[in-house]
């Protein structure tokens, strides 16, 4: 084995109560890829910020190249050959590519020495590695795949030798990902080591030489690639068998309760987000939105759901349209019957700094239930909150305690009990399980396959494309705001990661 | 004639007007471009202009007395600092009690020390910064000579020289030399700073490495943060070209355009800066015409004060005095043009979990 | 407002944190005291013997804070809907001219009880109305509210000033004011209820607004945790994402905030102009607006809360008085510094001292403190 470029050991690190790393102990060889893999707050990106000196770990040492090594800020990692590309990019959208590269690192106290040795050293970095980009294009006009590119040369030119990349591909089609993944492989031709945390074990498969597993805190093993499977690891992540497809019956679709026809959305920047989009959803099916984060899919939920205003097409829930004007009420929404779980619980579904039993009655504050005159019922809406609390068993039971203190999961049942105990007939749920343990992604999953039984309509949005296969009726692929494609739930994956990057669009052109 | 040496009134007195906020509207783009709202720059000026003052009177010298305006303030904006940045507290509320303090300690203080109802004594010559006249220049030229034996003297008067012929020969133009030399000339050693500190703010803002952070840490201070450079000193430094520049705002107020400090006597200027400052959209050529303008319409409400205007008819003086804050609320309506103010300003930084 | 720290027991963090902030905010003002060359403690003790050392004292606190607790009022209702009404100063002062309108109108023929709740109702409708273009402007415009505010309170002084030399001043008076209310826009004093304790009162200006504060405190807090509105506001104020969600429209929710905000700043105008000086004169606000974010701050945006700032700062404006009489060293504008040391530790400081009690908690009994801290956010 080649000699460790980095060597963690023993290391600690809490936040307040959250031990987010607990007596992790790593060696990454150099000139190779290793994947980290875990859950969502497994505490991979924790470690690696450790690793590049935006946090100080409690306890433990790091080595770089065999010497102990003492990182105190981004700065000491970079001087050490450490560059890091973050899962939300840090770049400064107003500026150019080449200020953001030199920024921090810029070589004279004066601009116009520093771009001009950085616009020659970035021709060389394009040679070198074929990473092509305007040098001097404004950020925000890029698409997310170039400004990730932006990011791995801002490391490059600061000369590291070791690339932390923390989920680069959330936000990539799976043609961009491939893309990244040659870049990737160049790197490491060059003998530049590559640390790769992800939670997506088709990746590691892909491309790592060594892979490491987190769960809660833990470092729990270490595997050579070429010498584990995808199950294995998988257990691994979450430390038992995964029920991977919860136990559903065949659906039994009814009436058309939601028909969405022609419909274009565009965003804040008036870029199409949604365009002429169509289709129905019957009682009694659950219809599952496939796709990578970006495509569409947040403004279409947001239409439909009365929060965004749309530009044309029509909506119809039970054969009565709904206001796309952006003064559609999303009470009167909930009236008619459309409940809606958004992909954001942090700010959108939940208030965190209210008590739980104020939450419980979000959106539904206009029911006459919880209301004497303009006075709230405060009485009825605890009783109420003790009541999903119990049903959908929320831990801790407190209706008074603040909403900050649940965990995700616990945070999401709330959203969900008061969405489904609204009995609505046409429920839509944005990334269901997004930050949730595992034990209540099942508990979610079966509530949603029971609303469907009980004859309801359920729209469900995930990135997550496990969820989708194991969810839904039927499948619905979105690729740049429109649908690609319709699929029944027998579809493989790589059926639909071909959709979803939006391949047979291009071949059908 | 007569017109023109009114024209010429009002512009020069526009000038003198606009010269502190100019000064404190720069001041409020260091911070504001690196992220932090400043409504503090009221009681910066207020403090410097008391400090300044106070120590000018006690030391009999006008240099130690704008060391001393730009210390306290400096010293304020640190404060400010320390809440915003080190504790990440709401920089509104900072900045307003900022300027309570300022406002109460002034007075008490002047109170305490000099005994004349919250002023300073009145400033003697060579305490104040004088105008620099057309004959105080020719003076400078009748008797400068350069000598081996001071050399250093010599040195600074050769680099005055070039300016001062240059002014002399323009003053001797017949006509409107004149009236331009009296523009040009006849203002005190700050004013000249104040006009000074537009290129150089703007040069420092995008020709520097300092300016590139300082801009990055306005709008991502995440992103600055990863580069490796400390957001926190980084806003400190910001700070502290605010503190300074209020603090010659306050010195001037006081030791140029008053003998001596009064209580109060920054009288709102601190948010007509802030005003223009949005006027100018954060960048510094605009703050000096929106200063200029604001500058403008003081000087013609104190010129016109109740005689009528043609065709419009006679004008209230406050009509003319809350002009700055109408066309500023216009603006920031988005009826002219659209003000952005830096995406991270206002907001504490804190590392992402 | 949501802290980014772990739970701390409730007395800690509505009793003693604000108590520590205040005693330090007090302790510098000490300082200042000393710097001045008097000795801070024996200022002390006559600050608190004035304000509440006999019974003019007392009612002179009590007509103080009335005019406090209605600032502090405006300004936490508008921070409830997560606003900032920094415009308490000019949408009172500019709420003085409805009053004199209702006053001048009919002080001469109506009684007292029937001009008053004319007078309420015109100053909370002005107030509210100044408050109006600014939420708009908010609203509509996303004009930066902390801004416009300032703006508008210059904009209202601006009027008041005009309006004070020229159309609302008698023609024969020279003072920049409106002429003397007869009888029927004099308030009646309240004076009686102090002299009940047994306690003397010559003569001093608080006045029925009073009862009026105190009733506004208790609709204040009944509208925050009791009514829809309030909770539509709170919902706002933490996350205007929440409550677009929610189906809370948001021009509705910020321009209904901003104007009780405003209605409750102009009925603080009510107090010096009919219950003291019957006339409406230039600045007779005197800063009492800005006063509103410290009581505000330091009343943790609780009307009780509030309405215990607000005695603390008209014990501090009525005891300075006092205080300026046996040191002329140390003038009123004592208090402004004050007022800047509490605004700056109570509120721009306030979790200055948070850590480091939390350590304290901790040390005793790990268990109290955060145990059930947010989880799962370290991915």
């Amino acid at each position: 084995m080649a000699q460790a470029a980095i060597e963690l050991i023993g290391i600690n690190k809490s936040f307040g109560a959250v031990r987010a790393n607990r007596d992790i102990n790593l060696e990454i060889a150099r000139g190779t890829i290793h994947g980290i893999v875990g859950e969502n707050g497994a505490g991979k990106s924790t470690l690696m910020s450790i690793l590049y000196g935006f946090y100080q770990a409690d306890s433990g040492e790091i080595r770089v190249g065999g010497k102990p090594a003492s990182i105190k800020t981004p700065n000491d990692a970079i001087a050490l050959g450490i560059g890091m590309v973050h899962q939300h990019f840090m770049l400064v959208d107003n500026f150019s590519v080449l200020e953001n590269i030199i920024l921090g690192a810029e070589s004279d106290a004066l601009l116009k020495r520093s771009i001009a040795k950085a616009r020659s050293e970035l021709e060389r970095l394009e040679r070198e590695y074929g990473l092509e980009v305007d040098p001097d294009a404004i950020i925000e006009e890029l698409p997310v795949g170039l400004q990730q590119r932006v990011e791995i040369l801002k490391a490059l030119y600061r000369g590291a030798e070791i690339l932390i990349l923390d989920e680069p591909t959330g936000v990539l089609t799976p043609a961009e990902a491939d893309h990244l993944f040659r870049i990737l492989k160049q790197l490491k031709e060059q003998g530049k080591t590559v640390v790769l945390i992800t939670h997506k074990l088709r990746e590691i498969m892909a491309i790592t030489d060594t892979v490491s597993v987190m769960r809660q805190g833990t470092m729990v093993a270490t595997r050579e690639t070429k010498k584990t499977t995808v199950e294995e690891l998988a257990e691994l992540m979450v430390g038992r068998r995964v029920l991977l497809r919860v136990e559903k019956g065949e659906a039994e679709a009814g009436a058309v309760k939601l028909a969405v026809k022609n419909l274009t959305v565009k965003d804040s920047r008036g870029v199409t987000m949604v365009d002429d989009i169509s289709f129905d959803i019957r009682a009694g099916e659950i219809v599952g939105i496939a796709g990578v984060a970006g495509n569409g899919q947040s403004e279409l939920l947001e239409a439909i759901s009365g929060i965004r205003r749309a530009v044309s097409g029509s909506v119809t829930l039970d054969g009565k349209p709904i206001d796309l004007t952006g003064a559609a009420d999303p009470g009167e929404l909930r009236d008619r019957g459309l409940a809606h779980v958004p992909e954001d619980r942090h700010h959108v579904g939940l208030v965190l700094a209210f008590e739980e039993n104020e939450n419980s009655i979000l959106g539904y504050h206009d029911d006459p239930r919880y209301l004497k005159g303009p006075f709230l019922n405060v009485d009825a809406i605890i009783s109420d909150a003790k009541d999903k609390i119990e049903k959908y068993d929320i831990r801790p039971g407190n209706p008074r305690l603040k909403t900050a203190n649940f965990s995700g999961g616990n945070q999401q049942k709330i959203v969900l009990a008061r969405e489904i105990e609204q009995d609505p007939g046409v429920l839509i749920v944005g990334q269901p399980t997004r930050g949730v343990d595992v034990g209540a992604i099942e508990f979610i999953h079966k509530r949603l396959i029971a609303m469907r039984d009980q004859g309801k309509a359920v729209l469900v949005v995930s990135v997550e494309l496990d969820e989708i296969r194991s969810l839904s009726d039927r499948i619905l692929v979105m690729f740049a705001g429109r649908i690609v494609g319709e699929r029944g739930p027998e579809a493989t994956e790589g059926e639909l990661g071909l959709l979803m990057a939006g391949v047979e669009q291009e071949a059908a052109a | 004639m007569d017109l023109l040496n009114a024209v010429v009134q009002v512009l020069d007195s526009t000038i003198r007007l606009s010269v502190p906020l100019l000064l404190a509207c720069l001041a409020g783009l260091y911070s504001e471009r690196a992220g932090i709202f400043d409504i503090g720059l009221e009681g910066k000026m207020l403090v410097g202009a008391f400090a300044g003052a106070a120590a000018a009177s006690v030391f009999h010298s006008a240099f130690l007395g704008l060391g001393m305006a730009i210390l306290i303030s400096v010293a304020f904006a640190l404060i400010h600092g320390f809440a915003s940045i080190t504790h990440r507290g709401n920089q509104i509320v900072s900045g307003v009690a900022i300027n309570f303090i300022a406002a109460g300690s002034t007075i008490i203080l002047g109170q305490a020390w000099f005994q004349q109802g919250g002023r300073t004594p009145a400033l003697q010559p060579g305490e104040r910064f004088e105008s620099i006249t057309a004959d105080v220049i020719s003076n400078f030229l009748a008797t400068y000579s350069f000598s081996s034996a001071d050399l250093l003297a010599s040195l600074r008067g050769l680099i005055l020289y070039l300016p001062a012929l240059l002014f002399d020969a323009l003053a001797r133009i017949p006509g409107f030399g004149p009236v331009f030399a009296e523009l040009i000339l006849g203002h005190s050693i700050l004013v000249y700073f104040a006009f000074a500190m537009v290129p150089f703010t703007w040069w420092v803002l995008f020709r520097t490495r300092f300016g590139l952070r300082l801009r990055a840490v306005g709008e991502n201070p995440a992103a600055v943060d990863t580069a490796g450079i400390s957001v926190a000193w980084l806003r400190y430094r910001a700070l502290i070209c605010t503190g300074i520049l209020t603090g010659v705002a306050g010195a001037y107020l006081s030791m140029v355009q008053n003998g001596g400090f009064v209580k109060d006597m920054t009288a709102g200027k601190g948010y007509i800066a802030l005003a223009a400052l949005i006027f100018a959209k954060w960048k510094p050529v605009n703050a000096m015409f929106a200063c200029l303008l604001f500058g403008f319409l003081d000087a013609a409400a104190i010129r016109l004060q109740g005689s009528p205007l043609p065709i419009i008819g006679k004008v209230p003086v406050q009509f003319m005095q809350a002009l700055p804050y109408i066309l500023t609320v216009i603006l920031l309506a988005g009826f002219i043009g659209k003000a952005i103010p830096p995406r991270a300003g206002g907001v504490p930084y804190v590392k992402e979990r | 407002m949501s802290t980014p720290y772990a739970k701390l027991p409730a007395w800690a963090d509505y009793g003693l944190i604000p108590l520590i902030n205040l005693s330090v905010a007090f302790i510098v003002a000490g300082f200042v005291v000393l710097l001045v060359g008097e000795n801070p403690f024996r200022a002390a003790v006559i600050l608190v013997e004035g304000a509440f050392g006999k019974g003019t004292g007392i009612a002179f606190t009590l007509f103080y804070a009335t005019t406090f607790i209605f600032t502090g009022l405006s300004v936490a209702v508008a921070a409830h809907c997560g606003l900032f009404n920094i415009g308490t100063e000019g949408q009172a002062y500019i709420a003085g001219l409805g009053i004199a309108i209702v006053c001048l109108s009919f002080d001469s023929v109506l009684p007292w009880w029937l001009t008053f709740p004319l007078a309420i109702v015109a100053a909370a409708v002005v107030g509210a109305l100044w408050a109006l273009i600014p939420a708009y402007l908010q609203a509509r415009r996303g004009s930066h509210i902390v801004i416009t505010t300032i703006m508008f309170n210059f904009i209202a002084a601006s009027i008041m000033v005009y309006l004070l030399v020229g159309p609302l001043k008698p023609a024969a008076s020279q003072a920049p004011q409106t002429r003397n209310f007869f009888a029927g826009a004099e308030l009646p004093k309240l004076n009686w209820i102090i002299e009940l304790f047994g306690a003397k009162i010559r003569s001093a200006p608080l006045n029925v607004t009073f009862l009026l504060a105190l009733v506004m405190a208790f609709l204040v807090w009944l509208l925050i945790w009791r009514t829809k509105l309030g909770y539509e506001m709170r919902t706002y104020g933490h996350s205007p994402k929440a409550a677009r969600y929610a189906g809370i429209s948001e021009t509705r929710i910020i321009i209904t905030a901003m104007m009780i905000s405003g209605a409750l700043a102009g009925m603080m105008a009510l107090n010096p102009v009919m219950g003291d000086q019957h006339n409406v004169a230039i600045d007779f606000v005197s800063g009492a607006g800005f006063v509103g974010i410290a009581v505000a701050l330091m009343g943790r945006l609780h009307p009780v809360g509030i309405v215990l700032a607000a005695i603390l700062f008209g014990m501090l404006y009525q005891g300075g008085a006092e205080l300026a009489f046996e040191m002329p060293a140390i003038s009123r504008d004592m208090i402004v510094i004050i007022q800047g040391l509490v605004i700056l530790f109570a509120g721009a400081l306030e979790h200055m001292f948070r850590p480091y009690i939390q350590a304290l908690f901790a040390s005793f009994s790990p268990r109290s403190v955060g145990m059930e801290a947010v989880k799962g956010k370290g991915a």
